[in-house]
């Protein structure tokens, strides 16, 4: 049986070692910096057509991650999708800011895009965008520019 | 005088106790008492039930029928609590010993001082001292057990029984497996710890010889009763056919060299003949 | 018919005493719970403990980790350029690492590593008669021997499956960057993107602490309900390592089912 203390030593040895990693996780693997519980505020945008958008996907604004998608749900009022986003309070964005539903490269996941205003008034939290685009839906992309061929084909003729 | 009144009534009294695993029935009514000072021996063949009624005086199995008596305390009735108060002020000496094999000597026979006093290290250490000492093997307190022979590790885990001076040191098959010179050792201390601490003393054994020669009062227990008791020269005198058997170690008598059986005669065929 | 009866008998049997065993590891787990009190006064049992289950169970953690995550690293790499995304290595490592691999291949390594021997050492000392004899000396040995093992366990599991996750990010790293060549800002970026703290590594840790918990606990429990003799306790061991196993991954496929299904 080894001395008390050279067993203290050891189990703070492991116990920092496993802080460590967990440190290590949050730090350089997750982006635990980034967004956290209390310092947030939630913003509500309708869209048309959210495609393929899930909760917890990214809310960027020239591409930096500025937030997260908390919650989705279908207005029955308006007959349109609401995306609820939970944006860092760090980044402020001007009343009139447009969302837009985009897709990181051709086959990626979908996120939501904030481009700024120019309004003075800032959004605060409950504020609704206004200013909103729905997702391409590639089904629909795809039967338009069929439509507009086969429009065009007797024209050509 | 009155005070020590309490001195005369049993330590330990068990009365018409009875004891079943399952629908086994190993105590059929057992009576036996244990005054203070005395040592006892509890004798009887393997299998016939001593351990268990160790075990009973322990507060380890509980009764099914009949009563176990400690210091005029019901065991069935104590609580959890009150059945650890009274276990500080026992010692037990299991067979193997059993003792920690994840301590060393030293810090074995200061388990329960360390667990149950508040005492200063440097008091804990000349106690264990102590009492290694009385065993004769203070020079051992740095070994680990597995490093003990058999005889060794039984009076390691003698002097850990004894820890904290009980009033009732109980023994299970204390003798067994060991070499005929630490078989007497064992013998000579019981005896003379239990005279020192002016405690009282159970052995559950089959080792007649060296029991004669160290305890007060023999009980002999076959097929879950006892058979025959008395003390060490009434044993050697007794003419009981199942005393006299146990003594001498004569293969066949009261208990029977044979499992029971049909004659062996009608299984060979030979009734006509 | 009768072959049906006996093979339906059986099912009964083997049924009647899952539950019954289910039971009874539900009341240990209370008696333990209840006489956790000591091994938390006597911090120093449990930090005992720590050490035996944690400290003796860092080698084969990191050395696995790191093998781990030398392997996804080579096969995400593999797989991912051919859809020319091989810049998403890093995600696949470390969301695959944090929110299965590591809780789970640690806690099987624990369960075989920690939990075996807490089996056979509990085990033995029932063998022994050392818990009797504990019990004997007006100590319980439920309060004394099973419950700083208990937490020993609860504790290091975390712990290490976090180390397992980090160790393993590091082989990915190190086989897909310094290796193959990958860019290193990509690899960290694009998982610094993709990871996301309360979510993936919180939910990684929690996984853990139930394995951890849940490895613990067969682990005391088979040691301390062993038959006791030389092969009752390695009975128990085995049973340790099985029930184990089997209580992990179906215990994980619950879990994911809840923390990640958006």
């Amino acid at each position: 049986m080894m001395s008390r203390t050279a067993l203290d030593l050891w189990v703070g040895i492991f116990v920092a070692i496993g802080f460590a990693a967990l440190v290590f996780l949050a730090m350089k693997v997750g982006n635990f910096s980034g967004i956290n519980g209390g310092e947030t505020y939630r913003i509500e945008a309708p869209f048309d057509n959210i495609g393929g958008l899930k909760v917890r996907a990214p809310v960027k604004s020239s591409g930096v991650l500025v937030g997260r998608v908390a919650s989705i749900r279908f207005d029955t009022e308006t007959y349109r999708a609401v995306v609820e986003l939970e944006v860092d309070k760090r980044y402020e964005f001007p009343a009139d800011t447009a969302a837009s539903i985009l897709t990181s490269g051709l086959l990626g996941e979908q996120y939501v895009g904030l481009e700024a205003g120019a309004d003075i008034e800032m959004l605060k939290n409950g504020d609704r965008v206004l200013i909103t685009q729905s997702a391409v839906v590639l089904e629909k992309l795809i039967g338009q520019f069929m439509f507009d061929r086969a429009a065009d084909a007797p024209a050509a003729q | 005088m009155s005070a020590f009144s309490g001195q005369n009534s049993p330590l330990v009294s068990l009365r018409d106790v009875r004891f079943a695993y399952g629908e086994r029935e190993v105590l059929r009514g057992i009576d036996l008492s244990v005054h203070r000072g005395q040592v006892i021996a509890i004798m009887g063949g393997s299998g016939c039930g001593k351990t268990t009624l160790l075990r009973l005086i322990g507060g380890q199995l509980r009764a099914s029928g009949g009563t176990v008596e400690v210091e005029g305390r019901n065991l069935a009735r104590l609580s959890g609590s009150e059945l650890y108060a009274l276990r500080r002020r026992m010692g037990m000496l299991f067979q193997f010993g059993a003792l920690f094999t994840d301590m060393n000597v030293f810090d074995n026979v200061a388990f329960p001082m360390r667990e149950h006093t508040a005492l200063p290290a440097d008091m804990i250490r000349d106690l264990v001292l102590m009492k290694l000492q009385a065993v004769g093997l203070r020079g051992a307190a740095a070994l680990h057990p597995t490093e003990l022979s058999g005889g060794m590790a039984r009076r390691v885990a003698l002097a850990r029984a004894v820890a904290l001076d009980p009033m009732l040191i109980l023994y299970d098959e204390p003798f067994a497996g060991l070499d005929p010179i630490s078989l007497g050792i064992i013998g000579q201390l019981i005896r003379r710890l239990n005279d020192a601490l002016g405690a009282s003393s159970v052995m559950v054994t089959h080792d007649v010889h060296e029991s004669l020669e160290i305890v007060d009062y023999i009980y002999f227990v076959s097929d879950g009763r006892i058979v025959a008791k008395g003390t060490p020269d009434e044993i050697r005198a007794s003419t009981d056919p199942f005393v006299h058997q146990f003594v001498n170690a004569e293969a066949d008598g009261p208990v029977p060299f044979h499992y029971p059986a049909p004659p062996i005669d009608s299984l060979l065929g030979r009734e006509g003949a | 018919m009768n072959a049906i009866a006996a093979a339906l008998r059986r099912i009964g049997a083997l049924t009647i005493d899952g539950i019954w065993r289910l039971g009874f590891i539900t009341r240990f787990l209370f008696a333990v719970l209840m006489h956790s009190g000591q091994s938390l006064r006597r911090i120093h049992l449990t930090i005992r403990e720590l050490y035996f289950s944690g400290v003796l169970s860092l080698l084969i953690i990191v050395v696995s980790g790191l093998f781990v995550g030398l392997v996804l690293g080579l096969q995400g790499y593999d797989i991912l350029q051919r859809y020319g995304s091989s810049d998403a290595v890093g995600v696949m490592v470390a969301l695959s690492l944090l929110r299965e691999l590591g809780p789970v291949i640690a806690a099987l390594l624990f369960a075989s590593r920690a939990g075996s021997a807490i089996t056979a050492e509990i085990g033995l000392m029932k063998t022994t008669e050392q818990l009797k004899a504990m019990d004997m000396m007006a100590v319980n040995p439920i309060a004394r021997v099973v419950a700083p093992r208990f937490w020993g366990g609860v504790l290091s599991m975390p712990l290490l499956a976090a180390l397992f996750s980090a160790m393993g990010i590091f082989g990915g790293w190190l086989i897909t960057v310094a290796v193959i060549g990958v860019d290193d800002g990509a690899f960290w970026s694009q998982m610094q993107a993709a990871v996301e703290f309360e979510y993936d590594v919180m939910n990684g840790v929690i996984k853990s602490a139930v394995f951890g918990t849940v490895v613990s606990l067969i682990a005391v429990f088979e040691g301390y309900d062993c038959q006791p003799t030389a092969e009752g306790v390695s009975r128990a061991i085995t049973r340790t390592v099985v029930t184990s196993a089997l209580a992990i991954l179906a215990l994980d496929f619950v879990l994911t089912s809840f923390m990640f299904r958006g």
